[in-house]
């Protein structure tokens, strides 16, 4: 009910605000226009200055006031390397920008106040100065310059694609109506093939399964990724324009179908030392949850977020994932947990083109396995236990020939294996 | 005041004026004959003028009723907005509680129709519209527009724009919610919103014909300019507010049938199954035939008229403030040739940097370096022309009036705004600050309410030329200083939250912990926006109570002012002045010269005298 209350309130505010304009009006012309303009002058005149001084104290008391919001500054320090020098040119621009805005608001309004008119005087007759105006073309034009080149200078060095020889994960995240869709690349650290006509509702991305690197690939619901590697990530969407945004590293890049993008960042800060600069700001001692006292608080609770910063329907303020950079081991530890999503979800099912045949990577699997099993077996003490299981040996029914997998199995096992198994024998 | 000598405008024009013969042959007056002929189909610029600005001013309330109302539910989305149910409808969704919501599809909606009804319809068509048609002919020595008929058209494409973008509000499936610039796939998909069904086609349509008003408007606007002027009325002798019309209109023409051709391309995507916009499509659980197109192709042609577009913006209100602050400080505007070269230095570079609202869409970040450099180069003349304006006050004796007052928060709000620009022209940091809340700050200081603050100047300075009466100057201040504070109010927080990365267009901030600590400052905000709205309404109760109980204008020029069209009778007919055409002999802006008040344009040089309009 307040908004209607304050509606009331501003109606009748107005009535009275219209009924004093017609009185002044009247009383204006008892007393004489120009009196009353001379008057009217000097009102405004003060209400200038007034103003200016409001409006400039209130400027740098709010700047203080939010100082935690400034970009670069205490809890709002980016996460990411490149970071700083965005950071770092928002803050010179708003050095000479501020000076700017401080003299000319100061002249604006000191003059308004100053030149007033007043009974008796006469404005002088000044059309132009040419020296003046040239200064006041030139100053402008040598600090964008400054600006430009600085901001230039750091645009360049951050927007280029890797180079092929560098060190970096590549992960990759779509933007759908209204969540993001992320892909890591697996153990080959090569990202499959998609076609979005093959998209269904159980392949989200329309990954090709005929094409090997794509068995790999890992679709988790978060974003990981190890504190000081480059990131290339893979920007793409499935129906509108979507905006990969990650406002603590200063990363933003559209999402556009049928076009891919890219954004290359270093993560330089791990979400635990994100929280423990944040525990150090009173705005973040509070509990993160209101009707929870007790509860973590809200460093505790301080995740990184993906967002979506291009509209794109309804659900747009809705697609949130949550970003964790941590250590090399932990990254390493996470990935070695994660299942590939066509093993687990697609392999053998009804969309499964490869369904009933053996893969490479199903191979390479077995072949672990069995290597483990044999290590496993010679380690064991008690004879029982020395067995090696030898479960994806199959023989033609009624027959002592191997199955065609089977078959091409052994043959893909690799020498090496053999020649492990055998001299552990 | 410090007058010191007075000027009969009706002998000054009868001595010196231009005879062309208009009266003898009885074509200005036929038009007025009737009722219909006279108010509603007229081809009078004085009156499609004012039917330019009603319409501007009813749009405005709407657009302004919108964003309050989206306001509401960003700032209160604790509070139920089941009152207004009676007013939206379906559109607010009230649960078993009675707890009311505004439905995020109508969030995005009315964002989406704020944001073209206030670009188009109220700063474009509203501003430039009105003060184009009744200051060009005014100004220049002209009868009326080159094309009164075409002009009546221009009026009337408008209007017609108007009730369709209208009608597109009560459609059962929603007007169009995309945002105002309507960018593909999302535009071109009713199943990804269901805006971009019946809505999109009338916002498209709607929009169409908006061009086509402004094409026939802009071309009557350059060719009364150039031809038109009467006898003496050189290009330097031209005030400045012609100057801005002038560029403005060469904008509107070369750039808006741009945007036509986009919207063209558009229309074939969602009707006839081409692909220019789209490509590899997966929606609403079917893969789409398209292929090959680019929704980055949309913005390039989108942003080739949005850029200029701001410019048609924003120049006509840099044009009234000049006149209005030269003739309320009783000086000359300084460094007039500056003045105007800036204004082409705008206008011109105004063409070659609309990729910077593209920095971050997709394209090769090796192009954005030209867009850079064109952008900030931009800063410069605008510097010059804030230089300027501060300077005419200087040494001057300022009259302060409704009008002086907006005119010098104009320049406050364009150095406050222009200097944002400054951030988001980088590109660097346009990575941060792009689609956030800082950008929502900077366009609406610098293009909303800066361009807001040159349209009232103009409406209060120039009443008594429209109406043949005043408007109220008490609540005019009220207006003035309730507006400058709360718009201030409004938008400077907003460059807070931007910082802190606070994207805008975001119905509900509760889902992210980065963007979900801002409540106090967002119901500031909304509070704000509701005290400024409420003054808006006082402002048009204001000027439809002065039109017909107004203090009566009683001499022609009541601001002491050189330009023409205080020489024409209070009341002029159609034709402006009942006989001869005033002729010129000087430039405009002979305010304080030679211990004279003001020295009107049609008053001969004396002897010796130099001119400054040469």
């Amino acid at each position: 009910m307040t908004p209607l209350l304050i509606l009331i309130c501003l109606v009748l505010i107005t009535i009275v605000v219209i009924q004093i304009g017609k009185v002044t009006e009247l009383a204006s012309s008892i007393r004489g226009e120009e009196d009353t303009q001379f008057e009217t002058n000097r009102w405004s005149g003060i209400l200038s200055l007034v103003f200016l001084v409001v409006f400039l104290v209130g400027c740098v008391y709010s700047a203080i006031y939010y100082k935690n919001y400034m970009l670069g500054y205490g809890p709002h320090a980016s996460a990411s390397q490149h970071g700083g020098s965005i950071d770092f040119l928002f803050d010179i621009t708003l050095f000479f920008t501020g000076i700017v805005f401080v003299i000319t608001h100061i002249a604006l309004f000191w003059f308004a106040y100053k030149y007033q008119g007043r009974k008796g005087r006469k404005a002088e007759f000044i059309s132009h100065n040419n020296k003046l105006e040239v200064i006041w073309t030139l100053v402008p034009a040598i600090v964008m310059t400054l600006l430009v080149i600085s901001g230039l200078d750091a645009w360049n060095e951050i927007m280029p694609d890797v180079a092929d020889d560098e060190d970096f994960i590549e992960i990759e995240a779509t933007g759908v109506q209204f969540n993001w869709l992320l892909r890591y690349p697996g153990p080959d650290n090569m990202l499959g093939t998609r076609d979005y006509k093959k998209i269904t509702g159980v392949n989200p991305l329309g990954q090709d399964w005929t094409d090997p690197k794509n068995h790999d690939d890992l679709q988790p619901g978060e974003i990981v990724l190890p504190v000081g590697k480059k990131v290339r990530v893979r920007i793409t969407a499935r129906d509108v324009l979507h905006n990969f945004y990650l406002p603590h590293f200063r990363v933003k890049m559209d999402a556009v179908p049928g076009i891919p993008t890219y954004f290359i960042f270093t993560p330089t800060k791990t979400t635990e030392e994100y929280r423990q600069e944040l525990s150090n700001y009173a705005e973040y001692q509070v509990p993160s949850d209101p009707d929870d006292p007790n509860g973590p608080q809200r460093w505790e609770t301080f995740e990184y977020e993906l967002a979506c910063a291009e509209l794109c329907g309804n659900g747009h303020f809705s697609m949130r994932r949550v970003v964790r950079i941590v250590s090399e081991a932990e990254y390493e530890a996470w990935l070695g947990q994660q299942k590939s999503y066509y093993l687990g979800n697609i392999r053998n099912g009804d969309e499964d083109p490869l369904k009933g045949q053996v893969l490479d990577l199903e191979i390479s699997q077995r072949k672990t396995d069995f290597t483990t099993a044999v290590k496993q077996a010679l380690g064991a003490p008690d004879s029982v236990e020395k067995v090696i299981p030898l479960n994806y040996v199959q023989y033609e029914t009624g027959s002592s020939t191997l199955t065609a997998d089977s078959q091409y199995e052994l043959d893909n096992l690799g020498a090496g294996t053999q020649g492990e198994c055998l001299s552990a024998d | 005041m410090a007058n010191t000598r007075t000027y009969d405008e009706d002998v000054l024009t009868e001595e010196h004026g231009f005879e062309d013969h208009f009266h003898d042959h009885h074509h200005g007056d036929k038009y007025q004959t009737s009722f219909l002929t006279h108010y509603i189909f007229s081809q009078d610029h004085k009156i499609i003028a004012r039917q330019f600005l009603i319409t501007g001013m009813f749009w405005g309330l709407v657009g302004a009723l919108m964003s309050v109302i989206f306001r509401l539910q960003v700032g209160f989305p604790e509070e139920s907005l089941s009152w207004i149910k009676p007013l939206l409808g379906k559109w607010i969704t009230v649960n078993e509680e009675g707890f009311g919501t505004l439905a995020p599809e109508f969030y995005y909606a009315l964002v989406t129709m704020h944001g073209t009804i206030l670009v188009f319809f109220v700063l474009t068509a509203g501003l430039s519209g009105t003060f184009s048609n009744l200051l060009i002919p005014f100004q220049v020595g002209a009868r009326d527009m080159a094309s009164p008929l075409l002009n009546m058209f221009s009026y009337w494409f408008f209007f017609l724009a108007g009730v369709i973008m209208f009608y597109s509000l009560f459609l059962s499936t929603g007007p169009f919610a995309g945002g105002w610039t309507a960018y593909p796939p999302l535009s071109i998909l009713p199943q990804a919103s269901s805006g971009s069904g019946a809505g999109m086609t009338l916002w498209t349509l709607s929009l169409v014909l908006f061009v086509v008003s402004v094409l026939l408007g802009g071309i009557n606007y350059v060719t009364t300019i150039l031809n038109m002027r009467t006898k003496g009325m050189n290009m330097w002798r031209m005030p400045l507010t012609i100057w801005a019309f002038f560029i403005t209109a060469i904008l509107g023409i070369l750039s808006f049938p741009v945007l036509a051709a986009g919207f063209f391309l558009l229309m074939c995507d969602r009707t006839l199954g081409t692909s220019f916009y789209i490509s590899e499509i997966f929606v609403g659980g079917q893969a789409l035939e398209n292929v090959g197109g680019s929704p980055i192709l949309y913005q390039h042609l989108f942003w080739f008229l949005g850029h200029p577009e701001v410019y048609i913006i924003i120049l006509p209100a840099m044009g009234l403030v000049s006149e209005v602050l030269a003739v309320h400080s009783r000086k000359p505007i300084f460094g007039y040739k500056a003045m105007v070269f800036s204004m082409l230095a705008i206008g011109f570079l105004s063409f070659i940097v609309w990729a910077h609202h593209m920095f971050m869409s997709g394209v090769n970040p090796f192009l954005s370096n030209f867009f850079v450099v064109f952008t900030l180069i931009i800063a410069v003349p605008s510097a010059v022309k804030v230089f300027n304006w501060i300077t005419t006050l200087y040494k001057g004796n300022i009259r302060y009036t409704a009008a002086s007052l907006f005119a010098i928060g104009f320049v406050s709000m364009f150095i406050s705004g222009g200097l944002t620009g400054i951030f988001l022209g980088n590109s660097t940091l346009d990575i941060q600050l792009h689609d956030t809340y800082f950008v929502v700050a900077h366009f609406h200081i610098v293009m909303g309410v800066a361009a807001f603050f040159g349209m009232f100047a103009g409406v209060y300075h120039w009443f008594p030329r429209m109406f043949g009466r005043f408007m109220n100057e008490t609540l005019g201040k009220v207006h003035f200083w309730g507006t400058l504070v709360g718009a201030y109010a409004v938008f400077w927080p907003m460059h807070y939250l931007g910082m802190a990365g606070v994207p805008r267009r975001y119905y509900s901030f509760d889902n992210f912990d980065t963007f979900a600590h801002f409540d106090n400052m967002n119901k500031f905000i909304t509070i704000a926006a509701m005290v400024v709205f409420a003054l808006q309404v006082l402002f048009v109760i204001n000027f439809f109570y002065s039109i017909f109980k107004g203090k009566v204008q009683k001499t022609k020029n009541p601001w002491g002012a050189t330009t023409l069209e205080w020489t024409a009778p209070i009341d002029a007919p159609h034709g402006n002045w009942p006989g001869k055409i005033p002729a010129v002999h000087r430039w405009p802006y002979d305010y304080g010269k030679d211990g004279e008040d003001f020295i009107p344009q049609i008053a001969p040089l004396a002897e010796g005298e130099k001119d400054h309009g040469h």
